[in-house]
């Protein structure tokens, strides 16, 4: 009991210290919750944008900046004049009122002035519109694709052209809840993350497969939304080596904010290496969708394609979510035969948030079919899925 | 004429010919009562929106997640932003259309008594429907106000309900906007010619064409959601030959024109209220007029600067921006004559003053947030986090929720006949204005370090500012208790307003009785 309460009391003290903390914010370098800086994520305490580290994001800083001053002298000149009236032309102090109400010439000013003001800020605007939306040239393309809740990336030219990414969110479940402490990328981190050389010209070529999506990156001054069935590009040129983060920016569903990017950018030679070791790594890991699977492997196998792909909506237990997503555990699909259900991944479902899961290759998908028409209570008469079946499908 | 017109004044007796007890309200016609129909309906959905609000802010309070799901997230924000934007604050200012205009132009009524009706008791089914639509399965829609396809096409039927709430509502806009603009343009008292109505005449007429223009243009763009659902259509899916982007074009074409049917009579209601308590006319009253309507005709033609990140061309995004800077000169040009209209007056600061000066103030820093956001190769960085959120609540609560504020306190004594507790409303005003900057200045930082907006759950760096944001929002939420108790109070009694209730009050409203009667200007008065 005694123990218990001390608890208790120890985390009212947390919360009151929090509470002070952030009132007081501003002045403290955010103790608050005793996290540092973010590594190519977002500052504590951050009240501006940064320069960052390509020339938009830098433009972009000195713009905001420049806006910043030219408003706050609009601000100060029309609340200093408004603010004196109040004080000097208020009754209590006898002021009598005037009988004034126009003055062509004094409103034919405050037409003109604002509109050359606005004149003066669109000029450094265009032509930073101009640079930005210049992806010719690219040293590199890669192709970026937002599934819900995920980015895919392909490289599509250049040293590591044919390589593919799948990036997922690291961040587990437990740090959500509360129930260990959270990392100090929290919700920021992947397991496989974008791999880019520096000081070279990135063109990113944006879609999605599912919904919108927008592949943002503050550091490089970069958003564009992934609008599926559209490509869309977007370029960026980093000049520093490091690691980059950033959030999908376009509300595509549940785990909107559980869809990070993360971007490394390596020198050139690192960047090759990197790529060379990667095409070796998938090619070892190339699996042969010819040869027949048992049933323990493709289960196995299923299960770690479910946890990445599938436990977000149908959840670990296979239950669903009443209403919005259905059960597997007990499924007609997954315990009848198994075309229904190859054609339901391969396809997806419209008008739901069953997506087609054709990005996939037929090993995984002939695995988590696999691994759904055996795990939890199913017993399906069909109860293995073989990945040539897909192959066959996908004809 | 007949002889009936030709009764005295005075000599009316109508109380055998209107309905008491519940039928007064169920069967109203007259438009003082489906006026306080609106203003309570809108009330109470301010309180529902903010409900959701509060508890979408208790989430936040803390990165993790602690009291909803994400997918109720997503419908907490969805919602929050359907029920302020079409139950709270819209019908809002028809409450003060309905209240008003008649007393200002001199008018009895509103032209269709019957059709007012209508046009109100449409509005609690759809509400209804909306509310009613957390509890069907699935819940409610989760694809954001704007309910942008594909992502809107995914949903349960909460969406479905959502459509017809949102085609009910549009129809009963519809309706209020004919009412309105019938009524301005034929009832208006001998010798008031267009350009001597009141400002408040004024901005509804341009915001109810507006509403007339627009509301037609997003039942379209739902309706069409409803069909790719459901009749199997592909007008926003690429593998049929759609495409998603046109959603945002047609959706946008209707919402920027929305923000400012938000934000017209707003400014309206507070060049009533600056001359009053400057005790001095209005300044550049024409050229308040010219540059409302250039407002509204601007606002017709920068709805892309929604859609910056889309990936448009480069004439696009330069076409849009140079639109949308322009918007800045006639706005400002309305700031300019409130300050002018206060300088060398003899001011005092009852509470409707008060709001007013705070509307104007606030509502000038989210102006300022919008010329940076126009700017759009910054928008790219900006779009889509907590610097949106807080540029539109800036204008939308420090606008056009501080208006309302601002005009309910004014008009009050003049519906009621009491005078409202001063202290009371210095109090309410003091306690939203700070509260509600200490909830949404953070917000600033929070986009511009890069939070997206509609996000559950964030990483900790953004802990400290949405802490401050959220318990700015708890204070915020509680302050409009004050103004509810100030409004019952002033009901219930209070000290009797004078006809003129202010010193010097200009306007037709002030030469009636107050509490104004059931019926007035039977005899329409002449204006010099």
């Amino acid at each position: 009991m005694l123990i218990l309460g001390e608890t208790m009391q120890r985390q009212r003290n947390n919360f009151f210290q929090q509470c002070l903390f952030a009132l007081t914010g501003a002045l403290m370098s955010g103790a608050a919750l005793a996290v540092g800086d973010m590594p190519g994520g977002p500052n504590v305490l951050q009240t501006n944008l940064r320069p960052g580290v390509t020339r938009i994001a830098a433009d972009q800083y000195w713009i905001h900046n420049f806006l910043l001053v030219v408003c706050l002298i609009i601000f100060v000149a029309v609340f200093g004049v408004m603010f004196y009236s109040i004080w000097a032309h208020r009754k209590s102090r006898g002021a009598k009122p005037a009988d004034f109400h126009e003055s062509t010439a004094v409103e034919i000013a405050w037409t003109i002035i604002p509109f050359l003001i606005v004149i003066g800020l669109s000029i450094p605007a265009t032509r930073m519109v101009i640079e930005q939306k210049d992806t010719s040239q690219a040293d590199l393309t890669i192709k970026a694709v937002g599934y819900q809740w995920k980015w895919g990336y392909e490289y599509l030219r250049g040293d590591a052209a044919g390589v593919t990414l799948l990036s997922t969110l690291t961040t587990p479940l437990s740090q959500m809840d509360g129930s260990e402490p959270m990392s100090e990328t929290y919700l920021m981190e992947v397991d496989q993350p974008l791999v880019v050389p520096v000081n070279q010209k990135i063109r990113m070529v944006v879609t999605a497969s599912d919904v919108i999506h927008a592949w943002m990156v503050p550091a490089f001054g970069v958003k564009q939304d992934a609008i599926p069935g559209f490509v869309r590009d977007t370029w960026f040129r980093a000049e520093k080596v490091g690691t980059y983060r950033g959030n999908c920016a376009e509300l595509c569903g549940k785990n909107h904010s559980q869809m990070p990017i993360v971007v490394e950018v390596k020198s050139q030679e690192d960047f090759v290496k990197w790529a060379a070791a990667k095409k070796q790594e998938m090619m070892a890991q190339a699996d042969d969708a010819t040869k027949e699977w048992s049933l323990a492997d493709l289960s196995e196998r299923g299960h770690k394609v479910f946890t990445a792909n599938c436990a977000a909506c149908h959840q670990a237990t296979g239950k669903g979510v009443a209403g919005a997503f259905p059960a597997l555990d007990g499924s007609k699909v997954v315990l009848g035969k198994s075309d229904d259900q190859i054609a339901l991944l391969l396809k997806g479902k419209q008008g739901t948030a069953m997506a087609s899961f054709k990005q996939l290759s037929d090993v995984e998908l002939a695995a988590v079919a696999t691994y759904t028409r055996n795990a939890w209570s199913n017993k399906a008469e069909d109860n293995i899925v073989q990945p040539k079946e897909f192959t066959e499908a996908r004809k | 004429m007949s002889a009936v017109l030709d009764h005295p004044a005075g000599h009316h007796d109508h109380a055998h010919d209107h309905p008491h007890g519940w039928r007064r309200w169920v069967y109203a016609t007259n438009h003082k009562d489906i006026g306080t129909l609106y203003l309570w309906f809108s009330f109470i959905m301010l309180l529902s929106g903010g409900v959701l609000a509060l508890t979408i802010r208790a989430e936040l309070m803390r990165p993790g997640l602690q009291y909803v799901q994400p997918e109720f997230f997503n419908q907490l924000t969805t919602m929050h932003g359907l029920i302020m934007v079409f139950g709270a604050i819209m019908p809002a200012f028809v409450g003060f259309a309905n209240w008003q205009i008649p007393m200002m132009i001199g008018a009895s009524d509103m032209a269709f008594a019957r059709m007012n009706n209508f046009s109100f008791w449409l509005m609690p089914p759809a509400a209804l429907l909306l509310v009613g639509s957390f509890f069907s399965p699935g819940g409610a829609t989760a694809a954001g106000w704007t309910l942008y396809a594909p992502l809107s096409v995914q949903m349960g039927v909460g969406m479905d309900m959502t459509i017809f709430a949102v085609h009910i509502l549009g129809a009963s806009s519809i309706m209020g906007s004919i009412n309105i603009i019938t009524t301005i343009l034929n009832m208006r008292a001998p010798g008031m010619t267009l350009m001597k109505m009141p400002m408040f005449v004024w901005t509804w007429l341009i915001t109810a064409y507006l509403l007339i223009a627009v509301m037609p243009v997003l039942a379209g763009a739902i309706t069409m959601v409803l069909t790719d659902r459901h009749f199997g259509t592909s007008f926003f899916n690429a593998a049929g030959g759609g495409d998603p982007v046109m959603y945002q074009h047609i959706f946008w074409f209707f919402g920027h024109p929305e923000v400012y049917i938000m934000i017209l009579p707003a400014f309206g209601i507070v060049s009533e209220i600056i001359p009053t308590f400057s005790r001095k006319q209005l300044f550049g009253y024409s050229s308040m007029v010219y540059a409302t309507s250039s407002i509204a005709i601007l606002s017709f033609i920068v709805w892309a600067h929604h859609m910056f990140t889309t990936g448009m061309p480069v004439t696009g995004q330069l076409f849009f921006m140079y639109a949308t800077m322009l918007i800045a000169v006639p706005t400002g040009v309305k700031i300019f004559n409130w300050v002018a209209t206060m300088w060398r007056g003899s001011m005092t600061f009852e509470t409707p003053m008060l709001f007013a000066i705070g509307f104007i103030f606030v509502f000038t820093m989210g102006g300022l947030t919008g010329i940076i956001l126009s700017v759009a190769p910054l928008d790219i960085q900006l779009h889509d986090t907590y610097y949106v959120v807080a540029h539109f609540h800036y204008v939308l609560v420090a606008g056009s929720l501080f208006a309302l504020f601002a005009g309910t306190y004014y008009w009050i004594p003049k519906w009621t006949g009491h005078m409202y507790d001063e202290s009371l409303g210095k109090f309410h005003f003091w306690a939203s204005l700070i509260t509600f900057n200490v909830t949404f200045f953070p917000m600033h930082f929070l986009g511009l370090a890069g939070m997206p907006r509609r996000y559950a759950d964030y990483p900790m760096q953004f802990a400290d500012f949405n802490m401050v944001a959220s318990i700015g929002a708890f204070g915020f939420g509680l302050s409009q208790l004050i103004f509810l108790y100030a409004v019952l109070k002033c009901i219930r009694g209070g000290r009797k307003a004078t006809p003129q209730v202010w010193e010097n009050a200009q306007g037709l409203e002030w030469t009636l009785p107050s509490p104004a009667p059931f019926h007035t200007f039977e005899t329409p008065p002449t204006v010099k």
